[in-house]
């Protein structure tokens, strides 16, 4: 008997240390961590296009964390001016870091490409501007329908022809498809003072 | 607790005429597996109905980046969705279920007394199983949270979390009625895993995080579902079969305390290696380098203890099915923890973090160590809680070989294939899209040793199902490869198993056996 409570004792004590030092500690260090520069909390697009960022699982894909200089070759690669800060986050109530690089980093991807013509374009058909690309299609945030039924409000994406529906059918974004871009358009890291 | 109950064995002086101590043993010994059957039955054939969804779920993630187009319109087969719900599938319902009902049984085993809570674990297998369904569709239908390993929306972990509690509930009701007083290391680690379990997944659920404090939570959390309930699981099935099947005791007794507790103290601290480099304050990062370093210790006291007692029995791998399938498993432990010490360490990570490099150390660990191991333990099993034998060795041996191959190919191909992808991404002179390209070839790889693996899951869950529904011939002695020589496992006629009845004696002091 006492034998198993000293198990229980320990094994327990044993996680309680650790979640309290990365769980929990992490947490009070980073509460005061002010905004970085550029850091701003989301509008209501942005914040739907975040959501479909979530849903669609960009995650999987694409870290949003670039490192720092010395630390591979991010900023060689035009992924960012700077390495990400604890304060680039303090909006994301889910952080979107991840872990795998099959597409680019996006953290700054604002900066190096602003195009919503392009956004839209990749998103609809990747490989209809990134030949080669593996990430998928997002046919399903977008609608097909004939050139003359498009509303003024919408908007029509310019698709390659090898891509580009038959006809006088034309892509137009949906609510969706443009909230993403939004979102995707306040990933952008400002230089610093400090590191300037 | 009463001298009466922590004794171990009833022997009473006054056997019945014609029955030896032996017989008794054997007969008590069944009675324990017997009780066990319905619950253990139960998350087993579970577990296994969530690897063939998380194995088809799988395989459309992987055959996505040899046909990106496929399959597009539908937004539930976005490969952002099926991915998340593969990882979900395969963790929560595979490996917990199947998991679940291998510790169960080891758990009556080994205390020797019969499975208390049977109703409580009856109920865990409904409500997890609905949780599985609720978690899947919801990820499926895009209601993922979106944190990695916990997508599963808040209403599937409503039915899991209490579904794990009732699984607690019934292993602490059993702990009381034990009939042992020593206890064997296998029951340390099922112990200590049905504690961190839980406390685990409740403090992850805690809606408190966000930003990177929730990045570091996260991976704490990740890691340690792999490293204080997958692992423990595993090791414990480990102890308790290798030297089970080969009639020979645990190599040192003593280093297995000092395994657990070096596991139980370092494991814990490794989970933010996945943040090195990134925005997380460094002091963490730092942490959890030393501690996954450290790991070393209990890795090389766990591979000694395991492979220690299988050194000259290696024949015996020829015929066991279970023996095979565990030294498998335990050969890729001591891999797959080897090189995540290594891995952890900052000029390592700056070329394989963000690869496919990862996920081959991924599926390192819960496929070629965890999940080979569950599916040996689970051959040793289900005979003795189904009074029935496995229908086929032939099947056997299919299923033993493509999974084998299957995750040998797959680690084999992503490694190389991360290594390059994360040589060239250092090279900022190499384009992305070239290094696309040359990641390749070792995704189809990977889509071939999937299918292959895919196969042996199906084969694994004919014979499941078979066995379950008690078809096919009731062989008199347990099923091996071929037919094994008179006495290499030691056993003894009549009992329809493998076993060696060691007397109490033995039992203290070889607790192996
Ligand atoms: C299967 C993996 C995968 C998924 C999932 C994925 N991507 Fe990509 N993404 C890539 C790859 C590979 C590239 C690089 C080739 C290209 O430009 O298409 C890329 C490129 C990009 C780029 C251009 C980056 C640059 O530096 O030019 C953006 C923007 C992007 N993805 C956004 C998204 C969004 C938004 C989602 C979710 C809706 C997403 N991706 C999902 C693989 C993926
Ligand atoms: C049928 C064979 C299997 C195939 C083909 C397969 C394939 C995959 C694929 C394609 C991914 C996503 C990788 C990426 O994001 O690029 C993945 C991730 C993952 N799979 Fe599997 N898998 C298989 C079996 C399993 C099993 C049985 C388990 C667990 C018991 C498992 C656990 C995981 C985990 C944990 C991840 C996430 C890895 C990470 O993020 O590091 N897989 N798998």
């Amino acid at each position: 008997m006492t034998r198993s409570i000293l198990i229980f004792l320990g094994a327990f004590a044993a996680i309680s240390m650790s979640f309290t030092a990365l769980a929990l500690l992490p947490r009070l260090q980073l509460a005061t961590v002010e905004p970085t520069p550029g850091t701003d909390a989301y509008t209501y697009e942005e914040q739907l296009g975040y959501e479909v960022y979530q849903r669609e699982g960009c995650l999987y894909c694409h870290s949003q964390q670039v490192r720092p200089d010395g630390f591979g070759s991010d900023i060689a690669r035009g992924w960012g001016r700077r390495g990400s800060r604890p304060g680039d986050y303090v909006f994301d109530d889910r952080h979107q870091l991840g872990t795998m690089r099959t597409g680019p980093d996006l953290h700054d991807i604002a900066s190096r490409q602003p195009s919503q013509d392009w956004h839209l374009a990749h998103l609809y058909q990747p490989r209809s501007v990134s030949p080669g690309s593996v990430m998928p299609a997002y046919p399903y945030l977008f609608e097909v329908k004939k050139e003359s039924q498009v509303r003024p409000s919408e908007v029509t994406v310019p698709i390659t022809p090898k891509y580009a529906p038959p006809g006088d059918s034309v892509v137009v974004a949906t609510e969706e498809a443009l909230a993403l871009y939004e979102y995707l358009m306040t990933l952008k890291l400002e230089e610093l003072d400090q590191s300037s | 607790m009463s001298e009466a109950t922590s004794s171990s064995v009833p022997r009473s002086p006054g056997l019945p005429p014609g029955q030896s101590p032996d017989d008794l043993e054997a007969n008590w010994r069944r009675t324990v597996d017997r009780s066990t059957r319905w619950p253990v039955v139960a998350f087993i054939a579970s577990g296994t109905f969530w690897l063939i969804i998380g194995s088809l779920l799988a395989l459309i993630a992987s055959f996505k980046f040899q046909y990106p187009d496929w399959w597009t319109q539908q937004a539930w087969l976005t490969f952002g969705r099926i991915r998340p719900a593969h990882l979900n599938t395969v963790i929560y319902g595979w490996i917990s279920m199947a998991g679940v009902g291998v510790a169960t049984w080891l758990w009556s085993r080994l205390l020797k007394t019969q499975l208390r809570g049977r109703g409580l674990q009856l109920i865990s297998v409904v409500l997890w199983n609905i949780g599985m369904v609720i978690g899947t569709i919801g990820i499926l239908a895009g209601y993922s949270r979106s944190i990695e390993w916990v997508e599963m929306p808040y209403a599937a972990f409503a039915f899991i979390v209490p579904a794990m509690v009732l699984v607690v509930a019934s292993f602490l009701l059993t702990l009381r009625e034990r009939r042992v007083q020593h206890l064997f290391i296998s029951v340390w680690y099922l112990g200590a895993a049905m504690l961190w379990g839980p406390f685990l997944v409740m403090a992850m659920l805690l809606p408190i995080y966000s930003g990177v404090p929730e990045a570091t939570a996260n991976w704490w959390y990740a890691h340690n579902i792999l490293g204080l309930w997958i692992t423990p699981m595993g090791l414990a099935a480990a102890y308790y079969f290798i030297p089970k099947v080969i009639g020979r005791p645990v190599y040192s007794y003593h280093l297995s305390y000092l395994g657990f507790w070096t596991l139980a103290l370092f494991y814990n601290w490794a989970g933010v290696h996945h943040l090195v480099g990134g925005p997380a304050p460094q002091w963490l990062a730092t942490v959890s380098i030393v501690f996954s370093v450290m790991m070393i210790i209990p890795v090389i006291v766990v591979a000694v203890n395991h492979h220690l007692t299988v050194v000259g029995h290696f024949k015996k791998l020829k015929y066991s099915p279970t023996l095979r399938f565990i030294v498998f498993g335990a050969m890729s432990y001591t891999s797959v923890s080897l090189q995540g010490s290594m891995q952890s360490i900052r000029s390592w990570q700056e070329i394989t973090h963000f690869t496919h490099y990862t996920i081959a150390h991924s599926h390192l660990g819960v496929y070629a160590f965890a999940t080979m191991i569950i599916f040996g333990a689970i051959y040793y099993i289900m005979p003795r809680v189904t009074d029935w034998e496995w229908e086929s060795p032939r099947l056997i041996s299919i299923h033993f070989w493509t999974t084998g191959l299957g995750v040998g190919a797959y680690f084999t191909a992503l490694t190389i294939g991360g290594v390059i992808q994360g040589l060239q991404m250092l090279d900022p002179d190499i384009a992305f899209l070239q290094i696309v390209d040359s990641t390749k070839p070792w995704l189809v790889v990977r889509s071939v040793s999937g299918t292959l693996m895919t196969i042996g899951h199906f084969v694994f869950a004919y014979l499941l199902v078979r066995i379950m529904m008690r078809s096919g011939t009731r062989s008199d002695g347990p099923t091996y490869f071929r037919p094994a020589p008179a006495g290499i496992f030691g056993s003894r006629a009549g009992d329809g198993s493998t076993e060696e009845t060691p007397s109490v004696e033995e039992i203290e002091e070889r607790p192996g056996l």
